[in-house]
């Protein structure tokens, strides 16, 4: 805990405003690991790498992802209440997670400090709002060389551009594929073709009631 | 023109003719894969070569990806664990632990003891059937056939354990959120010390057979070298980086629902970073692993082995990433739920992904037959890398 505060007061002290929000990731149970989240300006991304690397000693590259906090508009396809049809014309206003955010696409990255000794133990979790149209970020490519591929495979499965990457190029699509497939609004067309068999599995069973329901082992 | 100021023009042009040859020459380019027996899947690998040195190494993925992520979205958290299953195929067990003990997290659910000291048991078995399996395949791969034989007649006997508990060999889909599908069969507990003793005699074969012998220590000592700061940049995790020198698992240094701080045991290192190295410290690996095993039979705790969970599963409003110390290397789950039947996202972080963004850095500067050792060193399964 001592070491997540250090982290806490250090980043705000080299990052200024550039440090949007930071708090531990809420935890359940023995969790031997805090997790920090931060949300940063994604003008200050290769600085805050940088620090990230030099400060907080945190030299493991671990992910680079990306989220699409748009609620999907053909629903969960389920066939269960979050599928109703109006969902298709108006869809809901976006919520964020932990930390909030502006805008839909935010990039989500996490480092950690690596060794033997409990209290050293820190991991950073990274999120930065991205403007709506035409998203881009600077590419940590030069920081970790780690996300080369990752920012490659965040180019290709969300369109989102990385200044400076050394060769934005497709990792797993082909090199004529169109779209953006983990964007919400790309549909999954097995399941526009063919409708789940998968509620089976979700389905209440007879002779139960909903309170009933929620004491029952499964 | 004389005769003799023709005849020297036209030696001079053939000199030049000949050095030109000799200076010009164009690089090649070879392609290995797709298709290649030493692979778990189909990895390409285009090489642009001077002479015998690789210039530059472009590894081409893309044949097996699945799109779990996306497919995630659209199933219940009971299903996406009959997914994550074939992410790294050779250990099954092991891509759901990180997955449920995130969902967990989210749902507040206290797992009941039994649960914990049998995930840890089946994920220590689905280390050792994972790793024997690279112990006889890096042999097959500098041309030693007996290994690989070994590697596949030992290894049966763990997945035959693991079928008696699960149902599976490969894909067992037993984890479940609050505990486990069911208990172990009668009489099993007795099989598996003799199982373990066996692949402690397995290591000892394989180590009897390739460590030490000439052909196998000069095609992998000094080969590959990795250096712990570059290692570390990449991402690269488990043994690979163990074999760095870097003293870091996440098994003791991050045991989120799991019993690894009650058992004994070590985490062996290697300071020389070299395809020997990343070898060397999974045959201590399995090792280890097969005394973990005892101790987790000696101590098992009794009780229930599942908690109260309702039946129809929502994952309440939050976000959680949980990551374990799978056979290949770090993998976990960030899950960012709306409190609904699915997960609104799931962030796959695999092992092999990170393992082998280092290869077009690694492989550069290095000879043809060299690149054969230092990608089966790795040791990366294509499903775990493709997802």
């Amino acid at each position: 805990m001592t070491a997540l505060e250090d982290a806490k007061s250090q980043l705000s002290k080299a990052l200024g405003e550039d440090l949007l929000g930071a708090e531990p990731m809420p935890t359940f149970g023995a969790v031997t690991v805090e997790n920090l989240m931060i949300r940063v300006r994604r003008e200050a991304w290769v600085k805050i790498g940088e620090t990230l690397r030099d400060v907080l000693n945190c030299k493991w590259f671990d992910f680079l992802s990306a989220i699409d906090w748009m609620e999907s508009p053909f629903g969960r396809q389920l066939d269960t209440e979050q599928d109703e049809e109006e969902s298709f014309t108006a869809p809901p206003p976006i919520e964020w997670g932990i930390l909030g955010g502006e805008t839909r696409l935010q990039i989500l990255a996490r480092v950690r400090t690596v060794g033997k000794s409990a209290d050293t133990q820190l991991g950073v979790i990274l999120k930065a709002d991205l403007p709506d149209e035409e998203p881009a970020i600077d590419s940590w490519a030069s920081v970790y060389p780690g996300s080369d591929w990752n920012e490659r495979e965040v180019w290709e499965m969300f369109g989102i551009r990385f200044d400076g990457h050394p060769g934005l190029r497709h990792i797993y699509l082909p090199s004529e594929f169109e779209g953006y497939p983990l964007r919400k609004d790309f549909p999954l067309l097995a399941r526009k073709v063919k409708p789940w068999p998968g509620v089976v599995d979700v389905e209440q069973m007879p002779g139960l009631d909903n309170e009933e329901e929620e004491n029952v082992t499964n | 023109m004389s005769q003799t100021e023709q005849l020297s023009y036209i030696a001079g042009q053939a000199a030049d003719a000949r050095l030109n040859l000799e200076l010009e020459t164009d690089g090649m380019v070879i392609n290995l894969g797709p298709q290649h027996p030493a692979t778990h899947g189909t990895l390409r690998l285009v090489a642009r070569l001077e002479g015998e040195e690789v210039v530059e190494a472009e590894p081409i993925m893309g044949y097996m990806h699945r799109g779990y992520e996306k497919l995630a979205e659209v199933r219940t958290y009971l299903q996406v664990t009959a997914l994550i299953n074939r992410i790294d195929w050779l250990g099954s067990f092991a891509n759901e632990v990180p997955f449920i003990l995130g969902a967990e997290q989210l749902m507040e659910i206290e797992v009941p003891d039994r649960a914990r000291w049998i995930r840890t048991l089946l994920f220590e078995l689905s280390r050792i059937a994972n790793i024997s399996l690279f112990l006889g395949e890096m042999g097959l791969q500098l041309g030693a056939v007996t290994p690989a034989f070994f590697a596949f007649r030992d290894r049966e006997f763990v997945l035959n354990q693991i079928e008696q508990v699960t149902g599976g060999r490969f894909h067992p889909n037993f984890d479940r959120i609050g505990g486990l599908k069911d208990d172990l069969p009668a009489g099993w507990i007795a099989e598996t010390k003799s199982v373990m003793k066996r692949m402690r005699t397995f290591c000892d074969e394989i180590e009897d057979l390739l460590v030490g012998n000439e052909v196998f220590e000069t095609r992998m000592r000094g080969i590959g070298v990795i250096p712990a700061e570059v290692g570390l940049s990449y991402g690269l995790s488990g043994a690979n980086i163990r074999a760095s020198g870097v003293d870091w698992d996440l098994r003791r240094d991050e045991p989120v629902g799991l019993v690894y701080d009650q058992l004994d045991w070590k985490v062996w290192t290697h300071p020389d970073g070299d395809s020997f190295a990343r070898y060397w410290v999974r045959v201590q690996e399995v090792r280890e692993a097969t005394k973990m095993v005892e101790q987790i039979l000696d101590g098992l705790p009794s009780g229930p082995i599942m908690a109260k969970v309702p039946r129809i599963i929502k994952v309440p409003k939050g976000e959680a990433y949980i990551q374990t110390e799978n056979p290949l290397g770090a993998m976990g789950y960030y899950i960012i739920s709306k409190g609904d039947l699915t997960p609104f996202r799931l962030k796959i972080r695999s092992a092999s992904f990170n393992n082998i963004s280092i290869t077009p850095w690694l492989l550069k500067g290095t000879l043809v037959p060299d690149i054969i050792t230092i990608l089966g060193s790795l040791y990366f399964i294509l499903g775990d890398i493709d997802r």
